[in-house]
């Protein structure tokens, strides 16, 4: 069950060729060191793609927030202005630095510290593909959604430590919010792990098919909800419009991060966009198929793994574009009405969902309800 | 591979270590290149350009003392049932799905009868006072 991209490069016959061939020129056996190495490799590949995924979804956002309001958009740096996130980066990089006389410095410079931490250590349980995933850890989904809270802690301690009060209204609103959003996402992630039987990224993606009509999202009723519950409240985890009230940049200036400047600020526009990614793909992976297409991709193979890679990197996309898309058409909530929508309408409808599945599960024999449909003929015992 | 369980756990730990990497390089980069000509009213907290009066950090209602606690118990909840989802499927086909299932029933049960007596008392709303009167 658990493996790591190490696992997967030792099943070729030329790993295991350089192992031998270096442990006989160090002396010892590298096994272990060649692992490491290997693995040390493709998570910095991993994590630069995804500091550019971070980047270029800056770019994204304004692109696309210019499109929907018929403007153009940045358009200088680079073809169609695509090289506009190095020049912001390399501006934030050379900006002075300016922490607040009053500040608790040390937290203040732990907060956007924490973010980066919290959401890098997502990235290593990501099912990019079957092979290709830096580890397929057996608690992936356990993993993931207790490493990302530590983003939260990130986003109110830089509200706290700025002795803003600004800082500190956006902070508490951002712990207040990431922690009761929390809730609705975990509870809509149990109702497809229990469709899976599993906590590990590989087993619940491979438990979908290519075809639409194999994924989870279609697999009864309730995982068709838990979709729509998961959508609204990773929205508000990541504190993406509608549900950007830590920084609602027109009523506290810019939230959590009001004192931060420079490189700082720089690091939590980051975390914020790799988080959204981050959501997005675990969406794809768990409702959408994950790394699957309806064709074969050419298997185990380096190119097959690939191809896969592209096909689950498509998916996230797509559901990335959705985010902004999103972001540009809803207008922001109010604090209350956010607790509202969570507390009153999104847990115990994610509650209703999970017992629902669990139901299912029991009554249906774990079959979807294509297959019901298609047993008895499409008559009675569909549902909807 | 014998030690595969320990093996896993290296991706993270590389992962997190290039999270400290990176913060500690971006920070140096820019260390070096950035200007640092600090003075008093740059380093004060910014308040739209008034001067601020006494410090953020003083008392004040957070709202959301009791969805903090409900935010306890509902979390405990969620890691409690991780185990128990996680294996449903596979009790289901040996046959013993109906007992867990009533097993799982019953504790969201317990905790949905919780959340249903927060919610009459008012505790989810994000402004108590301005709650319209009750009928009795």
């Amino acid at each position: 069950m658990n493996s790591t991209v190490a696992n997967y490069f030792s099943e070729f016959e030329s790993y295991q060729k350089m192992v031998d061939w270096l442990s006989g020129i160090a002396g010892f056996d590298t096994a272990t060191l060649v692992m490491v190495v290997v693995i040390s490799l493709m998570a910095f590949i991993v994590i630069n793609a995804m500091m550019l995924v971070g980047g270029l979804g800056t770019y994204a956002e304004r692109k696309i927030s210019a499109d929907l309001q018929a403007r153009i958009g940045p358009n200088r740096v680079g073809p169609y202005g695509i090289l506009q996130f190095l020049a912001d980066g390399l501006k934030m990089t050379m900006k002075e630095d300016v922490t607040p006389a009053k500040a608790d410095k040390v937290l203040f410079n732990l907060a956007p510290f924490l973010s980066l931490f919290g959401i890098f250590g997502t990235l290593a349980v990501l099912p990019i593909s079957s092979g290709l995933a830096l580890s397929h850890l057996n608690v992936g989904v356990f993993f993931l959604i207790a490493i990302s809270s530590i983003v939260g802690i990130g986003i109110f301690l830089g509200g706290y430590a700025s002795n803003s009060k600004w800082s500190m209204l956006g902070g508490m609103r951002g712990a207040s919010q990431i922690v009761s959003y929390e809730i609705p996402v975990t509870l809509s992630v149990l109702s497809i792990v229990l469709l899976a039987g599993s906590l590990n990224f590989k087993v619940i993606v491979g438990g979908q098919t290519g075809m639409p009509t194999g994924w989870f999202i279609f697999h009864n009723p309730f995982s068709f909800m838990a979709f729509f519950v998961y959508s609204i409240a990773a929205l508000a985890e990541a504190n993406r419009a509608p549900f950007d009230l830590p920084e609602a940049e027109s009523e506290l200036v810019s939230g959590y991060h009001t004192e931060y400047t420079g490189m700082k600020f720089g690091i939590f526009a980051l975390a914020e966009y790799i988080e959204v990614f981050v959501l997005a793909s675990v969406a794809a992976a768990m409702f959408l198929g994950g790394y699957n297409v309806p064709f074969h991709l050419g298997g185990d193979g380096i190119i097959g793994q690939v191809l896969q890679l592209g096909a689950f990197v498509t998916k996230s996309l797509l559901i990335y574009y959705v985010v902004i898309w999103i972001r540009w058409t809803f207008p922001r909530l109010r604090a209350d009405q956010l607790m509202v929508v969570c507390w009153k309408y999104l847990t115990p409808i994610a509650i209703f969902n999970l017992v629902g599945s669990a139901v299912w599960l029991y009554a249906f024999k774990g079959q979807s309800i294509l297959q019901l449909v298609l047993h008895s003929g499409g008559s009675s015992a569909g549902g909807h | 591979m014998a030690n595969n369980s320990i093996n896993v756990l290296i991706p993270i730990a590389v992962c997190l270590g290039f999270a400290v990497i990176i913060y500690l390089v971006v920070m140096l980069a820019s260390k070096i290149l950035r200007p640092h000509e600090p003075n008093e009213l740059k380093n004060s907290a910014y308040e739209c350009g008034e001067q601020p009066i006494g410090t953020a950090w003083s008392m004040f209602n957070v709202r959301f003392y009791v969805v903090g606690l409900i935010f306890i118990i509902f979390d405990v909840e969620s890691v409690l049932m991780f185990p128990v989802v996680s294996v449903f499927k596979k009790l289901n086909a040996m046959g013993m799905g109906g007992v867990v299932l009533i097993e799982i029933l019953l504790f969201i049960g317990i905790l949905v009868a919780g959340i249903a007596y927060c919610w009459s008392k008012g505790d989810l709303d994000w402004v108590k006072s301005y709650q319209p009167a009750k009928k009795k």
